[in-house]
């Protein structure tokens, strides 16, 4: 069997799956927790204040990588579920479930840090402009397929039927985006976006953006497989492998 | 206007967000190891 | 095989809701009732009853819609008929596109019809009402079609009605701003075609593609 297709197996199996995550998990955590101290000291601390938005800038090292996670995390929820649907893979349908509750954690942190962003430098808590809106309509996705999954008694099927609407999800995100920013432009002709995100961004303060960047996904890993190693143990209690597992922990 | 509340409310937003999805899955492991113990115990009695 | 399940299934769903017309006019009513609320609410004033025309009138349009997509397969689920057509071997697109023209034609196309009556009520402005009509016309096919999607999905659940218009309303953003901004544009004497243009294009898009999605949602209710 070659490599690629015996690798594709292995993820397949649970117990294998499940060890691989164990080891992984802690290696990705410890990494995130660096880099987020790093990303963020340098952030608050190193980086100079902007001209136009003075302090508050410093809200777009956590708002722009939660939006970035945000949007990221439901293409491969899709994907996942796009995976598990099409090959039946039980491993993917875990995976795209596991994905959605961290994807909405980091579409609600967008947009508080959004709203909070607008506050100082629009003078309201929230303006409806085409990043927020955006964000808000995702975050509606996000609980559509939490909410569906959740409703089936059989976690299965609830599984399945919250990855096909993940992927009719992801076919219509692209519209929606479009049409957010256009509608966008004819109500509020001469805003620039909260982020202020069409001007060239510093170096000074591109570093520790996309330390951030690079953190949040290694957050995402890690708790993706921490989840998914839960949901093993949860579909897999009567199997000889987990209660071993479980007797090693005692002991 | 002072800027500091808008950060400290966000990067804590943050902090608590991801903090308890991050938690979650550990609680809920810890949940299912007992219930795991507790049907193992079981199993045992009945058998013994 | 294909070409013979579609007419005999579009007559018998287009029989079975003319036999529970009362069930099938509720929305209708909602529809009129909700928007004759806004005046009362927001004040008869002309200007502002006409500045918020288009967008109430498409809101009310997209709750009534929510409500009578959730007996789009509910009672094919429950008597049995449903798990019929998807283990028939018809072409289960073809019979999803059936339920669906059968379920526009008596919910979506007396919206299109009512539409001047709610201009009227909202004070839309002259050169508006054809683009409303036309915009409706276009743009409830697309709410039927992938309203039916999560149909589909949620037919199987007890509770599925409310988590249904959670389910499609973020994907009816974009169709109505579109026909919104064009029904506007058309009042205030602005290009609109373009718009209408993109609504016709979702149309043919979600023709081609909701079928497949919506009959693979079935199966997966019926597993």
């Amino acid at each position: 069997m070659s490599r690629v297709k015996k690798a594709f197996h292995q993820f397949g199996s649970p117990p294998w799956l499940f060890r691989f995550a164990g080891i992984l998990s802690p290696i990705l955590w410890v990494a995130c927790l660096g880099l987020t101290a790093w990303g963020l000291y340098w952030g608050v601390f190193l980086a100079p204040a902007d001209y136009l938005q003075g302090e508050s800038v410093r809200i777009m090292y956590i708002h722009v990588p939660a939006a970035w996670m945000s949007m990221m995390i439901y293409a491969l929820m899709a994907l996942f579920g796009f995976i598990a649907l099409v090959w039946h893979i039980r491993a993917t349908e875990i995976l795209a479930m596991a994905s959605a509750p961290i994807g909405a954690a980091f579409t609600l942190i967008a947009l508080i840090s959004g709203s909070l962003w607008g506050r100082p430098t629009w003078g309201t808590y929230w303006v409806w402009d085409a990043r927020l809106t955006s964000e808000l309509v995702l975050l509606f996705l996000y609980l559509g397929v939490m909410g569906l999954y959740n409703a089936f008694d059989e976690p299965r099927k609830g599984a399945r039927a919250a990855a096909l609407l993940a992927i009719v999800g992801v076919v219509n995100l692209p519209i929606i985006h479009f049409s957010v920013k256009w509608w966008n432009t004819l109500h509020q002709p001469a805003s620039i976006s909260v982020v202020g995100g069409s001007s060239s961004i510093d170096s000074s303060m591109l570093w520790p953006l996309l330390i951030m960047a690079v953190a949040t996904k290694l957050y995402y890993g890690a708790n993706l497989l921490t989840r998914t190693r839960v949901r093993l143990v949860e579909e897999n209690r009567n199997k000889r492998w987990v209660r071993d597992w479980i007797e090693g922990k005692k002991g | 206007m002072d800027h500091t509340p808008f950060i400290i409310g966000s990067y804590a937003a943050a902090a608590v967000i991801l903090g308890w999805c991050a938690l979650a899955p550990v609680l809920r492991m810890r949940k299912i190891r007992g219930e795991i113990n507790e049907q193992m115990r079981r199993e045992s009695a009945r058998k013994g | 095989m294909s070409g013979q399940v579609f007419l005999p299934l579009l007559k018998r769903d287009l029989l079975l809701a003319f036999r529970r017309r009362s069930e099938v006019l509720q929305p209708l009513i909602f529809l009129l009732v909700v928007v004759s609320l806004f005046p009362i609410g927001v004040g008869p004033g002309p200007q502002i009853l006409a500045r918020i025309a288009v967008g109430v009138i498409w809101i009310a349009a997209l709750l009534a819609t929510v409500l009578s997509l959730d007996s789009l397969f509910r009672s094919d689920f429950e008597d049995g008929s449903l798990e019929q057509l998807v283990i028939s071997g018809h072409p289960l697109a073809l019979v999803a596109l059936a339920k669906v023209l059968a379920h526009w034609l008596v919910a979506g196309l007396p919206l299109v019809l009512l539409s001047p009556l709610l201009a009227v009520w909202m004070n839309l402005g002259e050169g508006g009402l054809m683009v409303l009509v036309i915009s409706l016309a276009l743009g409830t096919p697309i709410l039927s079609l992938l309203g039916a999607i999560g149909s589909a999905l949620t037919v199987s659940l007890r509770g599925g009605g409310q988590l249904l218009s959670l389910l499609v309303f973020p994907l009816y953003v974009p169709i109505l701003i579109m026909a919104t901004s064009a029904v506007t544009s058309a009042t205030d004497g602005l290009p609109y075609l373009g718009q209408l243009g993109l609504i016709a294009a979702g149309l043919v898009a979600a023709l081609t593609l909701a079928p497949w999605a919506i009959a693979a949602a079935l199966k997966l209710s019926l597993e």
